[in-house]
């Protein structure tokens, strides 16, 4: 790495880092205000940014309201995560045709596009290396995933204020950014000026500054962005208890709690569309009308569906109890069996995003409350 | 362009049909061969991913002799739209083909040991590799039995073979019917009835049990009973699978993927998880 210290880059500063990866042939993408939400899109300019825009966040709640001041990324996460760009809802994994030689199928060519996402934060930081494990680091490569992710530039933003339902500092993922980012930024708003503290993580990211015009930092503008942390720190909207949370979960795989929340829950699946981990994926075959050409399509698929479990003679996972329950335990439980990490990020969308507004916090918070003791919880089946 | 992208997982290879057999009314075996070049070894257990053109694709056990060989062997029941499909495909058809998948039965590690087969319906067709290894390799192991469990007569698979295998006076097969016709003369009840009057020395025995899931619950019970320390009991777990390598999260089994951590699993590894309704 060339350039450790750290810099400041003004607003315009932050323009020129735009068209540095854009002439980088990166095509950039954002937040930015769409009905009512902030999500992440295209942009090319500081001004498609939600400039003064604020998110107000609860269990089953999002409204934007305006800030008294014109930052840039004065909110936290919104229904939108970098998934969708690395992992997309949709996509043809080949195609395959029939002719007088048989079969042929032919994979489905990556895109030549790079991506850059700018304003990923910490929580969203943990979930692409939570991703980056599921795909990358298993027997069989994810080719499609690992293709886009390889090429992937990322400009991290540090919360300087934390939302209704973030839990990150929880789960260790936040909020500041620490590891997984070519650069990040600060937002500061400090003795009347609009700036951005600057940290380079990555070759990449000293290369791109080497494009775009900074500054050394001063000493007070280190500690302003190291207030501005402190603050999100502190203002953490939920909190969940780790500590031995996996063999709790593990070992409470018939506790009421399962059945009281499947009273709320409606199975729709919102909370694994919103999470930026949720990995699972269903496919759909089909071809034309000549029924010579055929794809492999591949989908976001949820756990919450009865499908998700069918095998011929019925669903495995019938009951929405035994639904929630494989979702929240695959996230705080089996994914450190499986991956060795949480699946959960702390990210505080799923609460948010819940129609019904159910918090995976308090849902173990209650098991944690009231544990079943080995006597109470019976072999299920003989 | 990127430089070449690697071995894509997801891509099938192109297989075609060599021969048919229909084995019971809904039930064919099917014999394959790579379309250009040599079909991968697989160990008895495993199972390959089968696409049928336009329609989908599905985990299908591999049921013909492991290791090296030329063609694949598949017992494909119709019970839904694909399954239906890859009966019906002629020789000389062709269909996709990725795999082979997932860990198998450890016939090595059972040298030396009674092994005991508990078979449940098509249950019979995983397990058909693991026994034609250990009648290939008899004198490896101790005493060898096949309990065969199917709902009705008419519905036995491998018939033929089964008869086969019972000229032989180094493997002792006993076969149950749950519902007789006029013509049965053998067994009437489950198979693992079968269990408790089965010859074998319980403190060396590898048991691979394969069936539907009550079937392998009732028969792990009783090869429990009969003195069969579970870490010797070993079960091949089914659950809906997309992608067979990891990736699609369709066959989580409590922590495990079946997928890449089974379908064969050491009992006594699961039996938590496996008691769990829904799980
Ligand atoms: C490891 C393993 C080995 C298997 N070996 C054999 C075998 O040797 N012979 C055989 O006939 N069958 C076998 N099966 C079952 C076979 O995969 C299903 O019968 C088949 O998927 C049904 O698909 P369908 O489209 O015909 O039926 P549908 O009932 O219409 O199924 C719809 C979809 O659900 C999924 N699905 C349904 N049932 C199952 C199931 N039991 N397991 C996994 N996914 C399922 C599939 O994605 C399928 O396409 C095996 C399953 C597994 C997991
Ligand atoms: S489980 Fe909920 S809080 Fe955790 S990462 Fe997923 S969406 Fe975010
Ligand atoms: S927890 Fe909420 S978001 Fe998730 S499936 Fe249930 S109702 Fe839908
Ligand atoms: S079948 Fe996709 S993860 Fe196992």
């Amino acid at each position: 790495m060339t350039e450790t210290a750290k810099s400041v880059i003004s607003l315009d500063g932050l323009q020129a880092l735009i068209d540095a990866l854009a002439a980088k042939n990166y095509q950039v993408l954002g937040p930015t205000v769409h009905d009512g939400a902030i999500i992440y899109d295209a942009i090319t300019k500081t001004a498609d940014l939600p400039a003064g825009w604020t998110d107000r966040q609860d269990g089953g709640r999002y409204r934007l309201e305006r800030r008294d001041d014109d930052a840039l990324f004065g909110f936290v996460v919104g229904p939108h995560s970098w998934k969708q760009f690395l992992h997309p809802a949709k996509e043809t994994l080949w195609k395959a045709s029939r002719g007088p030689d048989g079969i042929v199928v032919t994979a489905e060519e990556p895109s030549p596009q790079k991506l850059a996402f700018l304003g990923v934060r910490s929580c969203e930081l943990a979930a692409i290396a939570v991703q980056d494990k599921v795909f990358c680091e298993g027997p069989y490569l994810d080719v499609p995933y690992a293709e886009r992710r390889k090429d992937a530039f990322i400009v991290a933003v540090n919360c300087g204020e934390a939302g209704g339902t973030c839990f990150c500092v929880s789960m260790q993922t936040g909020p500041k950014a620490e590891a997984g980012f070519d650069v990040a930024l600060t937002e500061l708003h400090h003795n009347g000026a609009h700036e951005f503290l600057v940290e380079v993580g990555s070759e990449s990211g000293a290369a791109l500054m080497q494009d775009v015009p900074h500054r050394p930092a001063s000493n007070e503008q280190v500690s302003a962005a190291e207030a501005a942390v402190a603050n999100a720190t502190n203002q953490m909207g939920r909190t969940l208890d780790t500590n031995g949370l996996k063999e709790l979960l593990q070992g409470n795989s018939n506790h009421p709690q399962w059945d009281a929340v499947a009273e709320r829950c409606l199975s729709c699946g919102n909370c694994t569309m919103v999470c930026p981990t949720c990995f699972c994926t269903t496919v759909d075959d089909h071809s034309d009308l000549s029924g010579d050409n055929a794809e492999r399509v591949r989908k976001w698929d949820s756990c919450f569906t009865l499908d998700f479990s069918y095998i011929h003679g019925g669903s495995v996972r019938t009951a929405t109890r035994s639904r929630y329950r494989q979702w929240m335990t695959h996230k705080l439980a089996s994914w450190y069996d499986q991956f060795g990490t949480s699946g959960c990020v702390g990210c505080g969308r799923c609460i948010t995003w819940c129609p019904v507004g159910i918090d995976i916090t308090e849902e173990a918070a209650a098991i944690r409350a009231a544990p079943m003791s080995d006597k109470e919880k019976p072999n299920e089946r003989p | 362009m990127s430089a070449a992208p690697q071995l894509d997982p997801f891509l099938p290879d192109i297989y075609s049909v060599r021969d048919v057999r229909r084995e019971l009314p809904d039930t064919v075996t099917l014999e394959v061969a790579p379309k250009a070049g040599a079909r991968p070894d697989f160990e008895p257990g495993q199972f390959n991913m089968l696409y049928a053109f336009g329609i989908g694709e599905i985990a299908i056990s591999l049921s013909g002799s492991a290791g090296s060989g030329e063609t694949f062997i598949h017992t494909v029941r119709e019970v839904g739209a694909v399954s239906a499909a890859i009966s019906k495909l002629e020789v000389g058809a062709e269909l996709g083909l990725r795999g082979p998948y997932g860990a198998g039965w450890p016939v090595n590690e059972a040298e030396g040991s009674d092994v005991v087969f508990v078979a449940g319906g098509l249950g019979l067709a995983p397990l058909r590799p693991a026994i034609l290894h250990v009648l290939a390799n008899r004198n490896r192991y101790g005493r060898v039995v096949l309990l065969f469990g199917s709902r009705n007569p008419t519905e036995l698979l491998y018939r033929d073979e089964l008869a086969d295998w019972r000229q032989r006076l180094d493997v002792d097969i006993d076969v149950t019917v749950d519902h007789a016709d006029a013509e049965w003369r053998g067994n009437v009840g489950v198979v693992p009835a079968l269990i408790p009057r089965a010859a074998f020395d319980p403190t060396d025995t590898i048991a691979f049990v394969c069936g539907p899931e009550v079937m392998m619950r009732f028969s792990v019970a009783a090869l429990r009973d009969a003195g069969v320390p579970l870490d010797h009991v070993y079960v091949s777990m089914e659950r809906n699978m997309k992608c067979a390598i990891g990736l699609c999260g369709h066959c989580q089994f409590g922590p495990t993927f079946v997928c890449k951590d089974g379908p064969v699993m050491r009992f006594d590894a699961i039996a938590d998880i496996f008691s769990i309704r829904e799980i």
